[in-house]
């Protein structure tokens, strides 16, 4: 069916003709027969990682194969989401040994972009809680590979875009949870230094993160709140909590129903949503437990938020620096608060280390912020990229619509030989996105 | 309680599985292809916590429909008959195979197997049918009226069927779905706003099973349609390419 498709970005737009499956032996015929398209899941990649001109939508392949609730293994086809994974482990005890800041995307997803989440500096990316997984390739046949068997198809998966195959089933390990809430704690951060600090101070936490104010220059240049947490346990809770330690209170949804006028998202607005929200916490410090929904998911409890950036759509632009390339990251910075363009938030977390071929994580600083498209903005996008590239940095594919091929050629290390894998799994371009045309993989 | 599924495989009937089972139902999981429906029934036991069972089922192998129902570890409290066939008009038009397949699947196949059912039903005085039919089966059209007819015929064995069953405390439902966003639609552009989800019907089949309705149409304006279609003269009718 020809079909409207967006990711999250709402940037590029297209039309796609798309087509969807419910069976193995369906999906293994599709791609056997078809040339040129790639498999998507739910859409919340930022850019064009997941959209052509046809697309395999993975979204009815969505059935959970097997759950070992002593052990923790959960084993699903690749469409089914976090949030539908969410609601069948939390009550038995278990979480997810990585989520990015949305549930709702698939677990196909998950590992085409290796997500990582709060907890990455100390648990590593999704690709390393996998056990095993199948992945249709090239020639139409099922490949089950893993960290111990075809492990070239297996890394060259974890993170590769979806560009080695049809990513079907994915077995991984949970988390053990005593209660489904978090306790967290606050920290106000008045400068770029003292964040820099305190995440070093904090790095025993398992989950840390901070929200930076990306407009602020002089002394507040770089101020953040600082947030980092811990599973709570059952003697953490208040007694209300307590009485059903593994399920979550329930709350209305709030949404985004239409595509707000771009003019909206000002400096002014943007600025002052920033001082409201720094604002909002009066304290240097707040200690409190919370449902582990706004502390991993704060924006999915507004549904369609991306509409907020207006029919245009928006760039997300997240990089990595390594951590001695800190005056790298200021230069950004400064660049970014210059323009003055930048995002209400913006999310500054520090990565640990991580062995992968293609994914995006290294043990370094990572920053995400948002940019309505407006013109101009490309060519400014693209004199953050060389200094990205100047100090060693990459982009996260999962977030880029735009960026040029030798970008992304110089800026990850094993570009090379993830592209040979992909030929040898790929011959042809059967699996192509706008992306992987973009970029020339 | 245990609701039958026959034609497990289809879009619809997963969304109607999911809905029941969440529900607290126990499903049986009916289908030509039973090794193809082992990944619903553990999705469905892993997430909702009730007991789900396979079952080869043939609608058109008309001779092994009462051990079929016979053999099943429970009788199931409500059946839903969800199976059937789009086909190719054209090609039905001049293949009696394809047009043959049509009409055993949407017609043929129902009929025996319900008649299975509702005289079970009918014998223990409770149970209730729930019938997939087809607004195509209102009037007959050039673009599908093989379909159409084998859905007419459908739609009058279910009224036929409510007719006699109900001084037995037996419902029998029939379904519009009208348009479905499903594979079996996928190659088709449908108009969004008369275009259900899965979901959605699975959402008002369970609605309309608690109300007992009679004839459900799953997006209202269908309804309408309908009724304006029917009514148009056949000498019009006729000359209206649609």
């Amino acid at each position: 069916m020809q079909k409207r498709l967006a990711n999250w970005g709402n940037y590029p737009a297209i039309t796609s003709e798309e087509s969807a499956y419910t069976q193995e032996a369906q999906l293994r015929s599709f791609v056997a027969a078809n040339h040129g398209f790639i498999a998507r899941g739910n859409g919340r990649c930022y850019g064009d990682a997941s959209l052509g001109k046809h697309s395999l939508s993975m979204l009815k392949y969505d059935k959970i194969l097997s759950f070992d609730t002593a052990a923790g293994v959960l084993e699903t086809q690749a469409g089914v989401t976090l949030d539908q994974i969410l609601d069948i482990i939390v009550p038995k005890g278990w979480f997810l040994p990585v989520t990015p800041g949305t549930k709702f995307i698939t677990v196909g997803g998950a590992v085409a972009s290796d997500v990582h989440g709060k907890n990455h500096h100390r648990e590593g990316a999704f690709s390393g809680h996998i056990t095993e997984m199948d992945v249709i390739i090239g020639d139409g046949t099922t490949v089950t590979c893993s960290p111990a068997q075809h492990t070239d198809l297996y890394w060259a998966t974890c993170g590769g875009m979806g560009l080695t195959g049809v990513i079907t089933r994915v077995k991984f390990g949970l988390k053990k949870i005593e209660t489904a809430y978090i306790k967290q704690k606050q920290i106000k951060a008045r400068n770029l230094e003292e964040v820099i600090r305190l995440f070093d101070e904090y790095k025993h936490y398992t989950y840390s993160m901070a929200w930076i104010d990306c407009l602020q220059k002089g002394d507040s240049f770089g101020r953040s709140i600082l947030i980092v947490g811990e599973h709570a346990t059952k003697a953490e809770l208040n007694a209300k909590q307590g009485q059903a330690p593994l399920q979550l209170p329930s709350k209305p949804r709030l949404t985004v129903p239409f595509n707000l006028p771009s003019f909206i998202l000002n400096t002014f607005t943007v600025k002052a949503f920033n001082w409201l929200y720094y604002g909002k916490n009066f304290k240097k410090e707040i200690n409190n437990v919370v449902p582990y929904e706004p502390f991993f998911y704060p924006l999915d409890a507004i549904l369609h938020w991306n509409r907020g950036y207006g029919k245009a759509g928006f760039i997300q632009y997240q990089f990595v620096l390594s951590l001695d390339q800190k005056e790298g990251l200021i230069a950004i910075l400064r660049r970014i608060s210059e323009k003055g363009w930048g995002s209400f938030l913006a999310v500054l977390k520090v990565f640990g280390q991580q062995d992968s071929l293609i994914s995006f994580p290294m043990e370094g600083y990572t920053l995400a912020l948002d940019f309505p498209v407006r013109k101009g903005l490309f060519a400014f996008l693209d004199e953050l990229d060389e200094i990205v590239l100047q100090y060693g940095g990459r982009l996260y594919l999962s977030k880029d619509a735009r960026m040029k091929q030798e970008v992304f050629w110089k800026s990850y290390p094993n570009a090379e030989r993830f592209a040979e894998i992909v030929k040898t799994y790929n011959p042809g371009k059967r699996f192509e996105s706008l992306q992987s045309e973009r970029l020339s993989i | 309680m245990t609701v039958l599924l026959l034609g497990a495989g289809s879009d619809m009937a997963v969304a109607i599985a999911r809905r029941f089972a969440a529900a607290q139902y126990n499903v049986q999981l009916a289908g030509r292809h039973a090794a193809a429906l082992q990944p619903l029934q553990q999705d469905l036991q892993i997430r909702y916590g009730i007991s789900a069972t396979v079952h080869h089922f043939d609608a058109t192998a008309y001779d092994t429909h009462t051990s079929f129902y016979t053999s099943l570890p429970a009788q199931p409290d409500i059946t839903v008959c969800a199976f059937g066939y789009l086909g190719d008009q054209e090609l039905a038009q001049h293949d009696w195979q394809e047009a043959s397949r049509i009409l055993h699947s949407n017609f043929t196949g129902a009929v025996s197997i319900l008649n299975v059912v509702a005289n079970a039903y009918e014998a223990k005085k409770a149970g209730m049918i729930v019938g997939i039919s087809s607004v195509a089966g209102e009037r007959g059209r050039q673009s599908n009226y093989i379909y159409g007819s084998a859905k007419a015929g459908f739609t009058a064995y279910l009224s036929g069927l409510r007719n006699r069953l109900f001084r037995s405390g037996v419902h029998v439902m029939s379904v519009q779905p009208g348009f479905v966003n499903t594979r079996m639609t996928q190659h088709l552009t449908l108009p969004p706003l008369l275009t259900a989800q899965p979901e959605q019907v699975a959402n008002a089949v369970f609605k309309a099973v608690q109300r007992k309705k009679n004839v459900l149409f799953v997006k209202w304006p269908w309804k309408y349609i309908m009724l304006i279609i029917k009514s148009i003269p056949e000498s019009i009718f006729k000359k209206l390419k649609l």
